[in-house]
Formats: structure tokens, sequence, C-alpha cells
């Protein structure tokens, strides 16, 4: 051992070294975020909660009952009840539950929607108590879930 | 030791033969997280897939299925755009940031440097907070789409991302200070856990592992994918094999990264990001084995198509399985406490050897 080395060793020179690193954080800004009091912010292309999208002016569904999502799904959550108008030889939307508890938020539902009826939303505040209420049906799925902020 | 032990990265449970503190002999048992990926994705079409290739190595999900979107890619012969060559070499050197940082981290924990933790952790979010922006979601990102991405990257990222760059090695060195010369650090890893390069190449150690023994090997130099063979970069490593060289490895590995990220910002091409891929994916009946340099080692996948939409196999390389068999070589003689290391240092993921 050299002389250096044992002036180090005996001066705490190493640890000297990460208090200087460590100490001044004591006076810097926290990065530490506040998530339930204060509600974080996801991006816009965040994969959260699925949502069925209405048509803004009328209020009718964009599904098309084409089951292009039910299809893409991976685990095969999605199911499409749906019907052929005997008239206008059309699919017709019947029903629709979407099985949250099992989604993995790969996104693929969603692009392979033609007319972007189904969106996966930037709502992740849906936990419930019970598994049951995480098949969402069509009326469920256009509303979106509710969301409980956190009060004191 | 384990399944459920705070140091063993997850559920691995370890026999150990014990004289006194001394290790005499062990046995890693392994199997607690199996979830049949590998038979699952048997009955999955091609382009449903990447979802469960994320599930294999959880903290580094961008390369999982950069290794295998572009295994499809080279059995169904598409060529992919520049643009989207370089968005993915990009976010799989931020992803390898990711998880070299969850390794200082916890590596660092069990050893008993607690700071260390809290700082990759918090470079770590702002990594996945690109993720987040860019892919929506932050673990598993599902990153890549067969033929390119799936859509081109939002605004503003990259202007995060260099900022980042800025800074990150001013962070790297903070990290050093705080444990390359520390004695507490230096006298828990010199000599611990050493594999000689022979023993490490015999018992397939791929990735930092390997490197940390001074075997220089690195899929990225060796066969280079995506836009690797663009990049400038270094290939660390070791002299002596133990836990200190293998974590100066890592820790210069950061920086390389670092300065491939850097070049991908600077060279990125503009274009379209994704190829012209048929809706429904049906590769040609044959077999293909691409393999890249994840994180952890190399990381390869074995496809066999019969033609249709579905791979009629799909077997995974993945790099930690067979750094966990040098385990037994690397701590029989040593102390309990040094187990706590060697399984840190081996940077292992009990989802990616069990899958």
């Amino acid at each position: 051992m050299t002389l250096r080395q044992l002036l180090r060793k005996v001066f705490l020179i190493d640890f000297l070294e990460g208090f200087a690193i460590t100490g001044p954080y004591t006076f810097k800004k926290v990065y530490t975020e506040q998530y339930p009091k204060v509600p974080a912010k996801v991006p816009p292309r965040f994969h959260g909660a699925p949502r069925l999208n209405v048509d803004p002016e009328t209020g009718k569904t964009l599904c098309i009952a084409c089951d292009l999502c039910a299809q893409a799904c991976p685990i095969g959550l999605i199911e499409v009840q749906r019907e052929r108008n005997a008239e206008t030889k059309r699919w017709e939307l019947k029903g629709y539950t979407y099985n949250a508890a099992r989604c993995m938020f790969c996104n693929l539902c969603a692009e392979a929607c033609p007319t972007n009826a189904l969106e996966l939303s930037q709502t992740f505040e849906y936990a419930v108590y019970d598994m049951k209420e995480l098949y969402w049906d069509k009326a469920a799925l256009e509303k979106g879930p509710t969301v409980v902020r956190f009060t004191k | 030791m384990g399944p459920q032990h705070p140091a063993t990265h997850g559920v691995l449970r370890l026999k150990l033969v014990l004289d006194g503190e001394k290790v005499l002999d062990c046995e890693a048992v392994i199997g607690y997280l199996h979830r049949g990926i590998e038979k699952v994705v048997e009955s999955q079409d091609y382009q449903q897939i990447p979802p469960h290739m994320d599930r294999i190595d959880y903290t580094a999900a961008v390369s999982n299925v950069l290794g295998y979107v572009e295994a499809v890619e080279k059995l169904m012969g598409v060529t992919v755009p520049p643009r989207a060559q370089y968005l993915r070499t990009l976010m799989t050197e931020l992803n390898r940031l990711a998880s070299h940082l969850i390794w200082l981290g916890t590596h660092a924990l069990d050893i008993g440097a607690m700071t260390v933790f809290l700082y990759a952790f918090r470079e770590r979010e702002e990594i996945l907070k690109v993720f987040e922006a860019c892919f929506g979601a932050r673990l598993t990102t599902h990153a890549f789409r067969i033929g390119g991405l799936a859509e081109d990257i939002p605004p503003g990222v990259l202007d995060k991302v260099r900022e980042f760059t800025d800074y990150f090695p001013k962070r790297v060195a903070e990290y050093e200070q705080l444990l390359t010369g520390n004695r507490i650090w230096m006298n828990r890893t010199i000599g611990v856990g050493c594999i000689s390069a022979e023993d490490a190449i015999s018992f397939g150690l791929t990735g930092p592992s390997l490197r940390g023994s001074g075997v220089r090997w690195d899929m990225r130099r060796a066969k280079p994918y995506a836009a690797y063979a663009d990049m400038d970069f270094e290939i660390p490593i070791g002299k002596n094999g133990d836990t200190f060289d293998r974590y100066l490895v890592r820790m210069e590995e950061m920086r390389q990264s670092n300065r491939i990220i850097r070049q991908a910002l600077d060279r990125l091409p503009d274009g379209p990001v994704r190829a012209k891929v048929p809706k429904v994916i049906k590769p040609p009946a044959g077999e293909i084995y691409h393999a890249i340099e994840a994180p952890k080692g190399v990381l390869g996948y074995y496809i066999v198509s019969d033609g249709s939409s579905k791979p009629h196999r799909l077997r995974v390389r993945p790099p930690s399985y067979f750094n966990l068999a040098a385990i037994k070589k690397m701590i029989v003689g040593s102390l309990v406490a040094d187990v706590v290391a060697v399984i840190g240092t081996l940077d292992i993921v009990l989802g990616e050897i069990d899958r």
C-alpha cells in the first residue's frame, strides 16, 4: 500500500467523495411526483382504458360491427355480437363486450379499427373492487370508467 | 435461498450446501415464472406475437420485440426503411440504458449502496417517459411492428432525448464517483464471482458477463442488425472476469450506448417508418435464426414457418438462462454474502429464463 492509498484510507476520502455527490441533493429540486395528490399527466398516445367512440353530432356509435378488433386481439377478449340486416345486407351491432381485466394494452384492436370507433384512451384510473365490473359492455365503453379522485 | 428472497431478482431458488458461511455446492431451481410463452405463440398470428415477446424480458421489452420482428422480416425478405432502422436503434439503445440502470440500482442495493438505486431510477424514469410518449406504454411497450414502427414518433420527443444524452454522461460519472473508488464496493466486488474466458465461452455466457472476462464479442459488431453497421462505438472488455470488471464493463457500455443514441439522433433520416407488408403475414415455409445483442446478452429467435399465418415453432434463446448456468462455477468456494453479489452481477431476469 502506497502512502497515498494509506492517507486516502485514514482520512476516509472515498466516503467523502460520495458525500460530495449526495450532500448537494439536499438543496436541489425534489424529483418525486406526488401522484395521488397531484393527478398524473399521460401523453396523448397512452394506452389506457378502452373506449367506443360515438359520432359527436348524432350520438350514434361509429362501430360498423366488422369484427376486425376481435380478430386482431391476441387474447381474444373482445366479443362483437352482430346480426346481418336482411334488407341492407349490412352487419348491425347488437352488443359489444370488452374484458378489460385481461387486456394487455397492445393497441392492436385500435389499429385494426377502420372507423376509429375503438380507442385506448388516456384514462388509467379505473381500479374496481370486483373483477366482474371490468367486463365492459357497449354502454360502459361509450361512457368510460368513473374516475374517483383522491381527496383528503 | 429464494424463491421469495429480495436479492434473487424474482423467483429464483438456489439450493446451497454450506459449511458455516462457505458455499460448498449450489443448484439453481428455476421454473417458478413459467408461462409457456413459446407454446402460446404457436396459436397466435405473427403480428399478434410482439406483445407476448415484451413479456419475456420485461426490463428490455424493446430489444425483445426487435429480435422477433427482425427474424420475421428476414424470413419474409422485407426491407425496412432507413428511418425505421435508425429509430429502432435509438429506442433499443435507450432500452439498454434503462435495463442497465435497473441492474445498477438493484445490484448496488443488494450490496448495500442505497443511494445509487434512487439515482438510477430517476434517470430510468426519463427513458420510460420517452417510451410512454412514443409507444403509449412504459414497460411492455409493444414498440415495433413487422415492417417498421406502428407510427412515427411524436414531435418534441427527439429534443427530450437529446437533452437526456447531454446530461446522462455526467450522471454516470456521479454513479462512478459513488461506487468505483468506494472501499466497501471494492471489497464486495473485486475477486468475487471470477470466471475465466475459457469457462465463460464454454458455458455460453454472452453480453457483459462474457465481456467482463475479456472476450470481445458483441452481436452489434459481429453481425450488425438494424442500423448498427453505421454506428461508431467501442466494445468495452474487462480483464479478470470478476464482479468489479463486469460492473466497469456495464458502466462503459452505458456511455457507449449514449454515444450511439447521439449518432442516431444526428443522422436520423426522413422518410416512411413502415415498409409495405401484407395485412395477414404469411412468411414462406422455412426456418430462420436471428440473434441480437439484448442488454443481457445474445438473444436469439428461431422460427419455423409452415407457410401459414401462425408459426409452427418459435424458440427463444434467452441470454439470462445461459448466464445463470455459470452460477455454480462462480460461487462455489465463496461466502454466502457473495452469492447476492454474483446473482446481481449476472443481471438475470426470471421472466426470460422460464418464459
